[in-house]
């Protein structure tokens, strides 16, 4: 048994136009010290897969089937005060903007202080005496004097090592990171990257990545889901994915990857997303895909496996005809 | 901790000092508040009865004068002063306390309750408030009491209004996210998250009331319907007054002078806390 398991997820939302279906059959495992990455564009569903993990999805608008179950207990039915005691202790979520997602009332070290103090149940002084640990553990300098400072004091990159702190402030199974490297600079990334890899390895944390950075998931994830309008269209381990992509899509976001060695235009993929109302039985790629042929848009192409591991959902992998 | 909300502290004060008009708001409101704490055992009795000297224009003896029965108007101003620090803060701590609470839970159960509560504001703000103010006057009698219900009663609205305004705002803001995925409960979120990040409009607002209700408090008891006399309020002294405005005209400008001068200072100052706690303003 993974220590999270999704099963046959689909998630929608009912607005005024309609029910918007944002993930589609979504299956994954997720093993302790695995570190998992969701990759796809904007709207794709990566993040609205991740949040169901720990409900974080607007309650009265959500339609959500399927099962999500970590440690083998199903989490979709669990009662809301239960569910209060998973997150923040046994999943965590990073989110991706530093320099809002912290109180600017109250200083770091007391934001750090009350998880401990809610979770662990540890008083005033046992709390703030850990969270000195966990800023050093996330990479601060002086923690002893941050922790008494506002957010507004700390810098981006700071900023989010704190969030970090918080996160895995209570040791928690499953980190997810939603784009924890987008707003911050590049020198600052493999820094936070180097926090995620340390984590795994000194606490054994499973973490979600969502990102579209590729560089990201080739430098950290060991294993990938590529998503494209709610679906997964290939999940791989990842030196197996870079080796060996299968699905067009997954071949247009790497040659989509800006490089130093190639000079020139960066090469991208035509067309546009499909919109999330429709769901026509054909590829959702088909439209925008050059190896696309007459079948792709008579039935939509299963997940099936390429290889050990290796899935994909496309009628002509590698664009083999 | 301290030393650093010490240096938050001493930037917003170095911000504001630099303002000469909230300054000398602040001086008015500071000279205000000593007159009426301190005042009161300085000057004297406000009720000893001279009648050797009744409309007496202003001397030595009489800074500020005296009135039809001989009593020293200084005194009086400065018992005045306390009757009207009272109305003001009593009255809009209590529209705050009751307000703030009200406000909070409406904007944050915005799906339920929020509905509710705004229809009662729209009637409360509909309700006249000198016909308020004349029907508490004649259910608990005419005192300071009547005075500090009725003009928190009618601070209330805007109290709630401007802090679900807030809630409002702050609930969607990435930290409550972040609180919520933490695994906080509503209370604490409330409480912790969105409650200190709501104030900075309310202490503005609190400046705008105090100097409303010292206004409100001299016009009910001017009319009879606050503090009634002998007890001295700078309303009850302009009633007196008109009766001898071509005899004694001090008798009206001190008291007017009186309130003129806290309202501006309150209203200065409340500029001036507007562009401090205003994170937009340019530092």
């Amino acid at each position: 048994m993974s220590l999270l398991e999704i099963t046959d997820l689909k998630v929608g939302f009912n607005t005024e136009d309609g029910l918007v279906q944002a993930v589609r059959d979504i299956s994954l495992t997720l093993d302790e010290g695995e570190i998992l990455a969701l990759c796809g564009e904007s709207g794709c569903g990566k993040s609205v897969t991740a949040m169901s993990v720990p409900r974080l999805l607007p309650p009265d608008t959500t339609r959500l089937s399927g099962s999500i179950k970590l440690d083998g207990r199903e989490l979709t039915t669990l009662p809301e005060p239960e569910m209060r005691k998973v997150r923040g202790k046994t999943v965590s979520v990073v989110f991706q903007e530093p320099m809002t997602s912290l109180n600017p009332s109250f200083t770091v070290g007391y934001q750090i202080a009350e998880v401990l103090r809610r979770h662990e149940g540890l008083s005033r002084q046992a709390a703030a005496k850990r969270a000195v640990e966990l800023l050093e553990l996330v990479g601060i300098p002086a923690p002893a004097r941050r922790m008494k400072e506002y957010p507004h004091q700390l810098s981006g990159g700071m900023r989010q090592r704190v969030m970090i702190a918080i996160a895995v402030a209570c040791s928690p199974r499953v980190l997810i990171a939603d784009e924890p490297t987008t707003a911050l600079d590049v020198t600052i990334q493999a820094g936070v990257l180097d926090v995620f890899r340390d984590l795994r390895d000194r606490l054994g944390t499973a973490i979600i990545l969502i990102t579209h950075d590729l560089g990201v998931v080739a430098d950290i994830a060991d294993k990938a889901v590529v998503m494209y309008a709610g679906r997964a269209v290939e999940q791989a381990p990842v030196s197996e994915l870079f080796a060996n992509p299968r699905h067009p899509y997954t071949l247009g976001l790497m040659s989509a990857l800006p490089s130093a060695a190639v000079d020139g235009r960066l090469a991208e993929i035509p067309g546009m997303v499909p919109s999330p109302m429709s769901d026509p039985d054909q590829c959702a790629f088909a439209d925008r895909c050059r190896y696309a042929q007459a079948d792709c848009r008579a039935s939509r192409p299963p997940l099936e496996h390429q290889a050990d591991k290796h899935l994909a959902a496309c009628f002509h992998p590698g664009g083999q005809s | 901790m301290t030393e650093v909300t010490v240096r938050r502290r001493g930037r917003l004060w170095r911000r504001f000092r630099r303002r000469p008009m909230p300054m000398a708001g602040l001086v008015l409101v500071v000279a205000f508040v000593l007159l009426a704490l301190v005042g009161p055992f300085v000057t004297g009795d406000p009720s000893a009865q001279d009648y050797m000297a009744t409309l007496a224009p202003p001397s030595g003896a009489h800074p500020m004068g005296t009135d039809d029965l001989g009593r020293d108007a200084l005194a009086r101003i400065a018992h005045g002063a306390q009757v009207s620090l009272q109305a003001g803060v009593l009255s809009t701590l209590l529209a705050m306390v009751i307000g703030i609470p009200i406000g909070l839970v409406a904007g944050f159960y915005r799906r339920w309750l929020d509905p509710i509560v705004m229809r009662l504001v729209d009637v409360t703000l509909a309700f006249p408030f000198l016909v308020f103010a004349v029907g508490l006057a004649a259910i608990i009698g005419p005192s300071l009491k009547g005075v500090v219900l009725a003009l928190g009663f009618s601070q209330l609205p805007a109290i709630i209004r401007i802090t679900r305004g807030e809630v409002l705002a702050v609930r969607e803001m990435d930290y409550v996210a972040a609180a919520i995925a933490d695994g906080a409960g509503d209370g604490h979120i409330i409480f912790r998250y969105v409650l200190p990040n709501c104030l900075s409009p309310l202490i503005v607002q609190a400046t705008v009331a105090i100097p409303a209700a010292i206004i409100g408090e001299s016009t009910l008891s001017f009319l009879g319907l606050g503090v009634q006399p002998p007890t001295p309020s700078w309303g009850v002294m302009l009633t007196t007054a008109q009766q001898y405005l071509s005899d004694a005209p001090w008798l009206a400008i001190w008291p007017g002078l009186m309130i003129a001068l806290a309202t501006l200072g309150f209203n200065l100052l409340g500029d001036g806390l507007r562009d401090v706690l205003d994170p937009r303003s340019a530092r």
